[in-house]
């Protein structure tokens, strides 16, 4: 109970500074995001009145101070540019990058997962030298390689999938059109992902598959798939987990290149529109979001590590 | 009997007794030299490309309008705009390479400060140094990296070097957190060591003993991080440029930016995206691989010990 408490706080700590930093670091950019509203048509009294509507000309601290206030009811304010409030944005885009994030992570563990497995189980065949071999070569492709490789494949050559995704649509109301949109983006954030967990739990499992108990396990005359499945994955898969809980808390923000690409509105891409508007609210509301996303899949991860091997359990309450 | 009692089956015992790893070593011989070739050819190339006879990458030498496809007129053909896809692909690589190595020489330096000191001092100094660099890390990487490039761009057109000063900039930030960490789980390590003690009992100050004793034992692995890590940073500058946040394409072609303008035309005339998406895989292949092998023959000597 100390240590979640002491968690706890540490993960207010660094979400307060973040979105402090944030906030002073918006107001650095070169752009006036008033200008930008009012088209350069408006005279300086003009914008003033604006900037004073929006408490723009108070101290930054005392803006700070009240948008902290109206952040933790729920307020994240109106965005500078359009008469928008900020929780409209995130209400549009968060879905897409939130299902984004879902679909690729599905994709990358299910097909990663087994094959991490199955590779340890074989360390040092050829199937295992192939995959490695290969899985190395895939971690030198970034995304925006991926991307128009599978637009070629799927949406030129066979015609599967378009190149483009068209308005967003929920899973619930077409779960058809639905996957057309995603499979695509889906599989390209999954691709980046999968050598990198397949690897890692590659090597920890091997380690683990060397342990007095995995020996024990057989000699109870366990199946292999049992012993593997249910004895050795369970204790290796903390790196794996620690890495995409990483991805998870960096996913709800969206794909900035994946949503780009294929023109998926998520909050990626209103991001780079806000920051290119110097849309302060919108910007600050972003990453409010991802930051509280981020800290909160690291945090769940950390608790989940005592679930996953009971001897990390033990330590800490002896600690 | 006086036999070894049997070791227990650590880590590093499971990964000293896997037979594949005498096999890697082997085997790593060709692909590393294969790397190490495909690097010196590209950095050759863009050093010298005026030299050779390339043409102006930004310069029109075909027809408007229609895209002459490879190994034709010219090796790799030409794109839309009829300029030549091999003088740009190779000029990409410039900004690649300058961007991906000063970023992780600065990166380096600093986060690797950071960390030694952080790693060799602890107590408050660490304290202040990895909350920061946490604070660094919790931070969305990317945002950060656009927040950086945004602030920094001038009003007006952006020159050639200001946008590369900039992208370098935004990229060296991003790199000291996960530098600064690393080194200062190592430092922690040889901190503690004996012949640290020993160095300090013949009465050798804290600077002597960083600098002395435990950096040098740090090199083989920094080497390898920086390998990795300028792979990393050319991935990243993609990003970026494909976002159009770095060097913009009409004063300098970067493969990210290439690729990012290519897509809309992907359909009919695919090698103008695929070219520099095959030189950008090839450059970041080579990087990594060399990392990795550096990697594994630095924990051979380790494991030997």
């Amino acid at each position: 109970m100390k240590f979640f408490l002491r968690k706890l706080v540490r993960l207010l700590v660094v979400l307060f500074v973040v979105t402090f930093i944030t906030f002073i670091s918006v107001r650095w950019l070169p752009g006036d995001p008033i200008v930008i509203k009012t088209g350069g048509g408006a005279t300086k009294a003009q914008v003033e009145v604006i900037r004073n509507y929006y408490g723009l000309n108070k101290p930054v601290l005392t803006q700070y101070w009240v948008w902290l206030g109206r952040a933790v009811t729920g307020d994240l304010g109106e965005s500078l540019v359009n008469p928008i409030k900020v929780t409209t944005y995130l209400k549009h885009t968060l879905p897409v990058s939130l299902l984004l994030m879902f679909w690729a992570q599905f994709l990358a563990l299910t097909l990663a997962i087994p094959l991490g497995i199955f590779t340890a189980y074989r360390a040092g065949s050829n199937t295992d030298r192939a995959v490695n071999t290969v899985s190395f070569g895939l971690l030198s492709i970034p995304e925006y390689v991926y991307a128009p490789l599978l637009v070629i494949l799927f949406a030129v050559k066979f015609h599967v999938f378009r190149a483009v995704s068209e308005v967003y649509v929920a899973p619930w109301d077409s779960p058809y059109r639905h996957f057309k949109n995603f499979f695509l983006p889906a599989a390209t954030l999954a691709l980046v992902q999968i050598p990198v967990y397949m690897r890692l739990l590659r090597t920890d499992m091997v380690a683990t598959l060397q342990m007095d108990y995995i020996t024990m396990a057989r000699a109870k005359g366990l199946s292999t798939l049992r012993i593997l499945f249910r004895h050795a994955l369970r204790p290796s898969c903390f790196s794996l987990l620690t890495v995409a809980a990483v991805n998870i808390g960096a996913l709800i923000g969206g794909s900035f290149v994946v949503e780009n690409f294929f023109e998926l509105n998520g909050i990626g891409k209103t991001t780079i529109v806000a920051v290119l508007d110097s849309d302060y609210t919108v910007v600050q509301g972003v990453v409010l979001v991802v930051a509280v996303g981020f800290v909160i899949s690291n945090f769940l991860v950390d608790m989940s590590y005592s679930l996953l091997d009971p001897r990390i359990r033990d330590a800490r309450s002896v600690a | 009997m006086s036999e070894a009692p049997s070791m227990p089956m650590t880590l590093e015992v499971a990964q000293s007794i896997k037979p594949a790893k005498v096999r890697v070593k082997k085997r790593g011989r060709v692909t590393l030299w294969l790397a190490v070739g495909w690097l010196s050819f590209i950095t050759f190339m863009t050093v010298f490309a005026p030299a050779i006879g390339l043409n102006n990458p930004k310069k029109r030498v075909a027809v408007v309008g229609k895209a002459l496809r490879p190994f034709g007129k010219f090796f790799l053909g030409t794109n839309l705009a009829g300029q030549d896809m091999w003088a740009r692909a190779v000029y990409g690589a410039r900004v690649s390479l300058i961007v991906g190595f000063v970023t992780i020489a600065l990166g380096l330096f600093v986060g690797g400060s950071l960390g030694l000191i952080a790693g060799f001092y602890r107590k408050r100094v660490e304290g202040a140094i990895m909350s920061t660099m946490d604070v660094l890390l919790a931070f969305p990487a990317l945002i950060l990296g656009i927040l950086i490039t945004t602030f920094l761009k001038p009003a007006g057109p952006v020159s050639y070097p200001t946008a590369l000063r900039n992208v370098i900039i935004a990229l060296s930030i991003l790199s000291i957190a996960p530098f600064a960490r690393i080194v200062r789980a190592s430092t922690l390590v040889y901190a503690e060591r004996e012949f640290v003690l020993a160095a300090r009992a013949l009465g050798a100050n804290n600077r002597r003993i960083i600098v002395r004793e435990i950096l040098p034992n740090l090199i083989p692995q920094m080497i390898s991080f920086a390998f990795t890590g300028t792979a990393i940073a050319i991935v990243a500058e993609g990003s970026l440029a494909f976002l159009g946040l770095s060097v913009p394409i009409d004063k300098a072609p970067s493969w990210g930016a290439m690729i990012a303008i290519g897509r809309k035309d992907i359909e009919r005339i695919p090698h103008v995206v695929l070219v520099p998406a095959a030189f950008l895989f090839l450059t970041i292949l080579s990087f990594n691989l060399i990392g990795d092998v550096i990697a594994s023959r630095n924990q051979v000597r380790e494991g030997g010990l």
